[in-house]
């Protein structure tokens, strides 16, 4: 395998440029205080374009451009708006391979997934809510034989976004889609270490929207995040990341009253029920895949279902399987299609998953497989490879409680249904959750008690869009991929309307 | 009296040079997510500190603060604050500049845990900086 794999070095895509700037009022301008950043690659830490590393000043002028916009974009009808929308997701389709093959090489994640996933993911999100904004309307009330109150859905007006590096596109996609169809123009600022394929997008859209709509500001979060935030020219802003920074932001929209979203962390719950192997079957073997589903993306997703509760009767027969599962999984070069995990998508990322690996042991967890830095050779040797790692141990220890962010699960058992429950639910964090069982009422009872936004029931890291996603406790608020998250992007404006023309006789 | 954070010469280093550039600063780690569980190095006055932070001691006379409830899990735990290249984008104030802090686990010892027990609980709260003891600051 090793010689396979260094013979796919580092394929830079035809369509990736060595500089980006900023992308505001419809085309690309230099950072005002012309500093830029250096983009390595994860897969082997060679470097992948020069970034504008910009400022406060680059916020302002993208700023400038969004409300110089934000009128026009708020009165185009809805079905233009759709049509712009869709036209988006043409273009994103069209170019499907470059944004893939871009994504893996900023990220790390192996292509198989960004074919598979994360770009077709986003191009139906312009679709979805170009949809929902044809679709919308408001409501109206008559309240006496006089008085009518018209409820009328309005953009909030310029909104500022900030993303995170694990799924840049598809973040970007969740952000963008809604807010845009709502009538709202946005100041968006991708992770710094990974702000390709949105650049790449806005190549290629760049001329679909009018100027202003949409502006993205590269840099880091102190520079960049935090001005935007704290703006206030912003109607609201939306967040996913880490929780010190949500409460962060929180802090800044207080200080200008405006509303937010925040998608945090999480330390999702996999519950595994006896019944699951009580036939040796297709769903076992679905089972079997939703164990082995924290090292999708490396582990670092929010959703990771970094905590694997498996039922005490079924624990050695289950565990002998899925570990076993697990060992096959393929690392290698992510532009390889046959690769299953890629690299971790930094340095700082790679050595802080190895700390909690060291946590794990320290706390007497038992590794059953994995546990430390893979060695892919060749090329790919100043990559940032990781064995997907099992640990068993008990819901008190640390890595159990606190998001490794990594291809880490930390596995324990549970006797009864109420003691899955209990476990499952002691955690800070509420995003995700997997229910396994072919007992469709136990599935059912088991996620209306687990406190997390999205329970996926016999199956796990699935996304599409109609099914609400968010958290609960720790995990923050608001709801996206579903059209209720138009109303985080919207104000209802009540136009109370009286049709007497006589005095009320107050004065 | 074992310190519940201590800082290597390399992090203390760049607090200092943080420290003239950006003014008073704070720290403050959580967890959760992407560029989570790490600590979070503010300019004092852009984080509020809340009445459940747990401040485990100061590094370079910056107050570090520790979420309450995931103190629960660090009562016995020693963080010694370290700096890493390439640690990726952040709000945290030197990641524009391509490091990032970073935090490492020790496990007390028993006996340190149990002097730790003895001390009582850790201050808490935004008004604790100015009125921790000499022994947990550095």
């Amino acid at each position: 395998m090793p010689d396979d794999q260094t013979r796919i070095s580092l394929r830079i895509p035809a369509g990736l440029r060595s500089r980006y700037d900023n992308f505001i009022g419809g085309q690309w301008g230099a950072p005002v205080k012309g500093r830029y950043f250096t983009d390595p690659s994860p897969i082997d830490g060679a470097r992948l374009a020069e970034v504008a590393r910009s400022s406060a000043e680059d916020v302002e002028l993208a700023l400038d451009a969004a409300h110089a916009a934000r009128d026009a974009w708020g009165r185009t009808p809805a079905a233009e708006r759709a049509r712009l929308l869709n036209k988006v997701a043409d273009r994103i389709e069209e170019h499907l391979e470059l944004l893939a093959h871009t994504e893996t090489i900023d990220n790390g994640k192996p292509i198989r997934e960004t074919r598979a996933a994360d770009i077709p993911l986003g191009a139906d999100h312009f679709r979805y809510f170009a949809g929902c904004i044809r679709a919308e309307e408001g409501t109206l009330a008559e309240l006496d034989n006089d008085t009518v109150a018209y409820h009328f859905k309005e953009p909030m007006g310029v909104v500022g976004q900030i993303i995170p590096w694990n799924f840049p596109f598809l973040m970007a996609a969740w952000k963008m889609a809604p807010a845009l169809a709502a009538g709202n123009c946005v100041v968006i600022k991708p992770a710094s270490d990974t702000p390709l394929s949105l650049a790449v997008l806005m190549d290629l859209i760049g001329d679909v929207l009018p100027p202003g709509v949409v502006n993205v500001v590269n840099g880091h979060g102190s520079e960049v995040g935090a001005p935007l935030a704290s703006n206030p020219r912003i109607a609201k802003i939306a967040f996913t990341g880490e929780t010190t920074t949500g409460r962060q932001i929180m802090q800044y929209a207080s200080e200008n009253l405006i509303p937010m979203t925040l998608e945090l962390g999480g330390k999702s719950p996999n519950i595994f029920f006896a019944d699951v192997m009580d036939a040796d079957d297709a769903f076992l073997d679905k089972a079997l895949e939703g164990f082995a589903l924290f090292a999708f993306n490396k582990g670092e997703v929010c959703t990771c279902p970094s905590r694997a509760l498996i039922q005490d009767s079924i624990f050695d027969r289950f565990m002998e399987k899925a570990v076993a599962r697990v060992a096959k999984i393929k690392l290698g070069n992510p532009l390889d299609p046959n690769t299953m995990m890629g690299a971790q998508a930094s340095h700082g990322q790679a050595e802080k998953i190895l700390d909690y690996i060291n946590i794990g042991r320290q706390e007497g967890a038992h590794c059953v497989i994995g546990g430390e830095r893979a060695h892919l050779g060749g090329e790919l040797e100043n990559g940032f490879y990781l064995k997907p790692t099992v640990f068993v141990g008990h819901n008190k220890m640390r890595i159990f409680q606190e998001e490794i962010f990594g291809p880490v699960l930390s596995v324990t058992r549970f006797k009864s249904v109420d003691e899955a429950i209990e476990i499952g639910n002691d955690t800070l964090y509420g995003l995700g959750a997997g229910v396994w069982s072919r007992n469709g009422t136990t599935a059912y009872r088991v996620g209306r008690e687990i406190k997390a936004g999205r329970v996926w029931t016999n199956c796990y890291h699935v996304y599409p869009a109609h099914a609400a996603f968010g958290g609960y406790k720790q995990s923050g608020f608001g709801r996206e991929t579903h059209k209720m998250m138009m109303d985080h992007y919207q104000q209802t404006k009540n136009l109370l309307v009286s049709y007497s023309p006589k005095a009320m006789g107050f004065f | 009296m074992p310190r519940r954070v201590v800082v290597t010469a390399e992090a203390a280093d760049l607090i200092r040079r943080l420290k003239q550039q950006h003014g008073p600063l704070l720290f403050h780690q959580s967890g959760g997510c992407c560029e989570g569980t790490a600590p979070m190095c503010f300019r004092q006055k852009d984080f509020r500190i809340g009445v459940r932070d747990v401040l485990l001691g100061a590094i370079e006379g910056c107050p570090f603060y520790v979420g309450g409830a995931e103190f629960e899990y660090w009562r016995y735990i020693e963080l010694t604050i370290d700096v890493v290249s390439g640690g990726g984008d952040s709000f945290s104030l030197e990641a524009a500049d391509g490091v990032r802090f970073a935090t490492r686990s020790r496990l007390f010892t028993g006996a340190e845990a149990a002097a730790l027990d003895a001390a009582g609980p850790p201050p808490f709260g935004p008004q604790a900086f100015g009125t921790t003891t000499p022994s947990v600051c550095s």
